[in-house]
Order: C-alpha cells, then structure tokens, then sequence
C-alpha cells in the first residue's frame, strides 16, 4: 500500500470560507468507515487474473490497484462484499471481523 | 414575432429561448404538452439540447441536477403527483445550489384523482428553497422563464415557474416570442462559479457535518434574500428590453381602494375582472396578484395592503389543520406593522372548481358586511 496522506479534519472558521456548494469538505477522507465493517474481504492473489472487476464494482473506492493487483483499503471499506460476489474467480473471501 | 401558443408551450417556448443544455423530464397530465414540444425543438434541433428520457419524475430531477453540477443550463417540467415525486430531489437542487428552472403546472392532489388546477402541489414544497413564481398568463409564462434563468443562476437557488392546469397550461393566447438575439444578450451562457470537471475533480453533496451544515443553510437563507431586489433590478432590465415588466407582484387599483383581493395565478387574472364590475357598481376594489411566492415578497405586500381598508385573501389551497397558505403569509407579512388591517381569509376553486368575477363580488360583499373576521377561513363555494 503507498504510504497515504495524513488526513485532517476541514474545519472553517467562518461561513464565509465554507463553500457555497456541499463539496469537498473532506468527509469522505476523515470520516473512516472501515470502522463499520463486520466482514472483511481478503484476496488471494494466486487466483486473481487481473481483471479489475473488484476495482470497479466497489462503491467506495476502496479497493487500489497497486504494482496491476488490487489491494484492499481497510480504512474505509465497508465489508459490503460486492467485490467477492462479483469476482470471476472467486479469490475474494469474506472473512468474519474478530474484533 | 406574435404566435397563438398554448401555456404549457409558452414553457417550451421559454427554456429554447433560454437556451436550455439539458431537458430531463417525464410526461404528466396536465405538462404533457411541454415535454412534447422541447423534445420537437431538440429533434428539429431549433434548441441544442440534450434531452434524457428517463422513467419517474425523481429521476427528471436527478438527471437535471448531475447536469447542472456539470455546468449545463437545465429545465424540467411537472405537475402535482409527479411534482410530489420529486419532492427529495427538491431539497437536493436547492441544498446543492442547482438553479434548475423548472415548469410546475398546478393540479389537485389525489385522492380523489384530479387533473384540475389548484395550488397544493406546488405550495406543499413552499419550505423547500425553490423560487416560486406564479403565472396569470402565457405571456407571462414565457417572460418568467427566461427570468427565471437569470436569476436563478446569479444566486445559485432554482426556480419554479408555475401555471395553472387547463385555466392556462392548455389554454391559447397571443404571445410575443421576444428575439432570440435580443434574449442572449440579456441571458448569456450559465457560467457557474463551481463545476464538476475533470481538471478538477470534487466530492459534491458528501457526509457535512454539524460542523458545516449550519453554514450552508445560513448562506442559502442569506441568497434567498437578495432575490426580491434581484427579481426587481432583473424585471426592469427586462422591460428596457422587451418592453414588460414582471416583477414580485402586480397591485390593480389599489391606490384608494377600501378593499383589496389577495390572488395569484389566473385566479389573480379574474380577479381584475371582478374589481372592473365592482368599481361599476360602487365598490372601491383593488387586486394584488402575488407573482412571487418564495422569497414572499414582504416589502411590496405591506407597501400595498397598508393603503388597503380591507384585506380578502382568497386561496386555491389549503393547509389542513391551518388555513389557506397566502392567507397565513400575508398574515406573517403584516404581523407587527403599524395599523391593525382587518385580513379576512377566503377558500374556494380547490380541484379545479371555477373562479369567476361572481366569485369576487360574493366575496367583496362578505368582507364590507364584517368589520373584521369572524373566522380564519370562509369557504366559498361548498355545497352545503
């Protein structure tokens, strides 16, 4: 995984700075769902053929690819299992959280 | 160039001037005609849009908004239950500061079914910060669209231009097409001050939280308020042009009258009719036609009703469990002024029923018998 931005929280002091349209103000970034997860997808990258169907169907933009792999981003995926359900291969397993 | 149109082209007719990029909408009695006609003028490409057929009012909206976070002029038109359809999609175009203009013709809510005008649609979405303008005439229609455009886009707020079902949606008028080049000059391309771009790429309408959301609504409430004096220096601007002014209300021989209707939309055209017979017949009448119900146009309703003897509100509507809604507005407009005005609040016309200049006269007599309301609605009208 590449080594990831710090992520800090926007806050504005005045409402004059805050945007005119609900845009960008970093929620998605700080506000990390992987917290609500209660399955965990793992991939097995001997089975995997590179098709990027994972990368794409997530609706969180939480999978990467990375050296042409995918790699799960834990920080915010939500263990929806679209990507294992997805997968033509099957090497996306959901896996129970132990917390 | 003088056409005989239809209301609901009058509609049509004002987003190709307008110069609409982006039509998405979805067929509904008493609207169809709009639809039809914009889908005509893309086909024959007399307007360079993009027209998405899509398959429920909420998507009409949605289709409208993604576009207009694109940087695209858009328009849309509705009616009554399919305007209720889209009543989340509302909240998103004002919230997300969209300024879609969109065609509402009024119609009574179901049940019972009803394709006949009144104003509980479009006013049961009064709270969700749209613009509303009320139209009395296909004239008006076609001037309140291009309008529309302009100041929607100045402040980032949409707009809804609404008309009545058959009384003008299908009813013929002459109407003066004003030029295209002349409206271009007067509406230049949307060019808004945020887009959504590839060059750069932003997060619209993501998790806000209580840190920002304040803010957003402050800001939204504080643009809304600049809207009458922009509707005011935008209708002048207009006039000089094409020689009508539209502005936030339309006051007929209110200067000395001891009695003044409360109308809007055709309604409000009839009501001149019935000030006209009851001058003839001795009764100093007068009409304020409210064109502009959101932002309610607070200054220009006391400057007129002060002069006023008498108030009659009369309302295509109703609140239930409170009264008809221009009656409560006036009301809240007048509330702490200096003068104790006795407003009398009238309900007739619901699902279509006629209002006629009797109508008028039967109200102008109920009002001068009283010397101040003895209830909050008088029914006029009802079966009984």
């Amino acid at each position: 995984m590449k080594p990831k931005k710090k992520v800090e929280k926007i806050v504005f002091v005045s409402e004059k700075d805050v945007p005119l349209m609900p845009m960008s103000l970093g929620s998605m970034l700080y506000n990390k769902t992987g917290s609500w997860r209660n399955i965990r997808p793992e991939i097995d990258l001997a089975g995997c053929i590179q098709c990027g169907i994972c990368w794409k169907f997530c609706p969180d933009i939480s999978i990467e690819i990375e050296n042409e792999f995918p790699v799960v981003n834990y920080d915010y995926c939500k263990g929806c299992g679209i990507c294992a359900e997805e997968c033509p291969t099957k090497c996306i397993a959901m896996v129970e959280e132990r917390k | 160039m003088k056409k005989v149109i239809m209301g609901n082209h009058a509609l049509s007719w004002g987003a190709q001037l307008g110069r609409a990029q982006v039509i998405a909408a979805y067929p509904i009695t008493p609207q169809t005609q709009v639809v039809e006609l914009l889908s005509e003028m893309c086909a024959n490409k007399t307007l360079d849009a993009k027209f998405i057929k899509v398959e429920s009012e909420h998507s009409a909206m949605a289709a409208c908004i993604a576009a207009s976070i694109a940087g695209a002029r858009t328009f849309t038109a509705t009616s009554a239950q399919g305007l209720a359809l889209m009543h989340e999609l509302l909240h998103w175009a004002s919230g997300g500061r969209n300024p879609v203009v969109m065609g509402n013709i009024n119609r009574a809510m179901a049940p019972g079914w009803s394709i006949w005008t009144d104003q509980n649609d479009s006013l049961s979405q009064r709270d969700t910060g749209w613009i509303q303008f009320y139209c009395s005439s296909n004239q008006e229609v076609v001037d309140t669209v291009i309008q529309a455009f302009r100041v929607s886009e100045a402040v980032m707020i949409p707009s809804m231009v609404i008309l009545d079902a058959f009384a003008l949606s299908h009813t013929y008028e002459v109407v003066d097409i004003p030029d295209q080049e002349k409206v271009d000059a007067f509406l230049p391309r949307f060019n808004p001050p945020i887009r959504l771009t590839p060059s750069a790429p932003h997060a619209f309408g993501g998790l806000t939280s209580p840190e920002h959301y304040f803010e957003l609504r402050y800001k939204l409430q504080k643009d809304m308020e600049k809207v009458p004096d922009l509707v005011e220096k935008t209708g002048r601007e207009y006039e000089k042009i094409f020689g009508r002014y539209l502005g936030q209300v339309e006051d007929y021989r209110c200067e000395d009258a001891e009695l003044i209707f409360v109308t809007s939309g055709t309604a409000g055209y009839t009501a001149r009719v019935g000030v006209d017979q009851l001058r003839q017949e001795g009764v100093k009448a007068g009409n304020l036609r409210i064109k502009m119900f959101r932002p309610f146009p607070f200054a220009k309703v006391r400057e007129v009703l002060t002069k006023a003897g008498k108030v009659a509100v009369v309302d295509r509507n109703i609140s239930y469990g409170h009264h008809g809604m221009f009656y409560q507005e006036v009301k809240s407009a007048l509330y702490g002024q200096d003068h104790s005005l006795p407003i009398f609040g009238y309900i007739t016309g619901l699902g279509g029923r006629d209002i006629t200049p009797e109508t008028y006269k039967e109200i102008a007599q109920l009002t001068l018998a009283k010397d101040k309301p003895e209830e909050d609605i008088t029914w006029i009208g009802v079966k009984r």
